[in-house]
């Protein structure tokens, strides 16, 4: 039977493969954004996890408003990334280099 | 006769190994189109794990949401954008090693900090929304419209912002290009059009030649 131990090591799997995809992918700002997709993803599954385990109504409303930000958060930066395209034509991290940080 | 727990801890293991096995194919695939194929398949899989938490509401806004608005907007942006794909994937082979290890030891501290074992005894009692008579739709719903009603209205402002931040950075004004300009054309009078001009009836007189230069050859 599921424990609850299933949901958050599941979560922390996908949260690790989401990390070691911020060191890989470490050009490509298309990717970099998906890798914060997943981090997100795996902390939704914790949150419904423990809601469902505790019987806590707050951890599912929790995810709504993660969903909620994360698809905003996307919106906003591929709107960032595009301009960026448009005026840099390219989307190597490594180029962006302009206020010499 | 196959018992249901049973049934339910086969069903988490093959929807866990497909988003694991998805996941693992956003970081590692060469087209980027396929990443965001591979992420719409791990969005996919997990909502049908949160279907097995009896999370129903949650894994359909899950679908409808991310696979069926925001992966459309990410494929929409990478197949809008001509990349050089082989250009972004230097330096792959080289971090490699390093983000491979990074995650191995954050993935053991978290085993080890969250303590694995003690959860294990944990196991997934009656559905608290049907305990309380509900639907779980029912359940988040009260919850949300009661106790979060504010944070509810300041997603829904968070989202307005982001339409309007997302349209005014991509709006683009080109420079010596002429538009209708429709709200002008709309508020435009008669009197801006033709100009009505008085005129006499007739042609005036010839100017006199000026006296001077006539006497003079």
């Amino acid at each position: 039977m599921i424990t609850l131990s299933h949901f958050i090591v599941l979560g922390a799997v996908l949260f690790c493969i989401a990390l070691a995809s911020l060191f890989i992918n470490r050009k490509n700002v298309i990717v970099l954004l998906m890798s914060i997709e997943l981090m997100l993803l795996a902390v939704n599954i914790n949150f419904v996890a423990f809601s469902r385990f505790l019987g806590d109504v707050a951890g599912q409303v929790f995810v709504f408003f993660i969903l909620t930000v994360a698809a905003a958060e996307t919106a906003i930066g591929l709107a960032i990334l595009v301009l960026l395209f448009r005026n840099r034509s390219t989307i190597n991290v490594a180029e962006i280099d302009s206020m010499k940080g | 006769m196959i018992d249901p727990q049973m049934f339910q801890l086969v069903c988490f293991y093959a929807f866990a190994a497909v988003t694991v096995v998805a996941a693992l194919g956003v970081v590692t695939l060469r087209n980027t189109v396929h990443a965001v194929l591979a992420l719409v398949l791990t969005f996919f899989s997990t909502a049908c794990i949160w279907l097995l938490a009896e999370a129903e509401f949650l894994a359909i806004a899950l679908i409808v949401v991310y696979v069926g608005a925001v992966m459309v907007l990410f494929l929409f942006v990478v197949m809008m954008l001509d990349i050089n794909q082989e250009h972004l994937r230097e330096g792959f082979i080289k971090f490699l090693p390093v983000g491979i290890i990074v995650a191995l030891i954050m993935l053991g501290e978290m085993l080890g900090l969250i303590g694995v074992r003690a959860m294990h005894q944990q196991v997934m009692g009656a559905n608290p929304a049907t305990v309380a008579g509900m639907s779980n739709t029912e359940w988040l719903g009260q919850a949300l419209y009661t106790q979060f009603l504010l944070p509810f209205e300041i997603a829904a402002l968070i989202l307005t912002v982001g339409v309007v931040a997302a349209v005014v950075l991509t709006l683009r004004h080109r420079t010596g290009v002429r538009h209708q300009k429709a709200s002008q054309q709309v508020l435009v009078n008669a009197r801006d059009r033709i100009r009505v001009v008085k005129m006499a009836a007739v042609a005036p007189a010839a100017p006199q030649p000026a006296p001077g230069k006539e006497t003079t050859p």
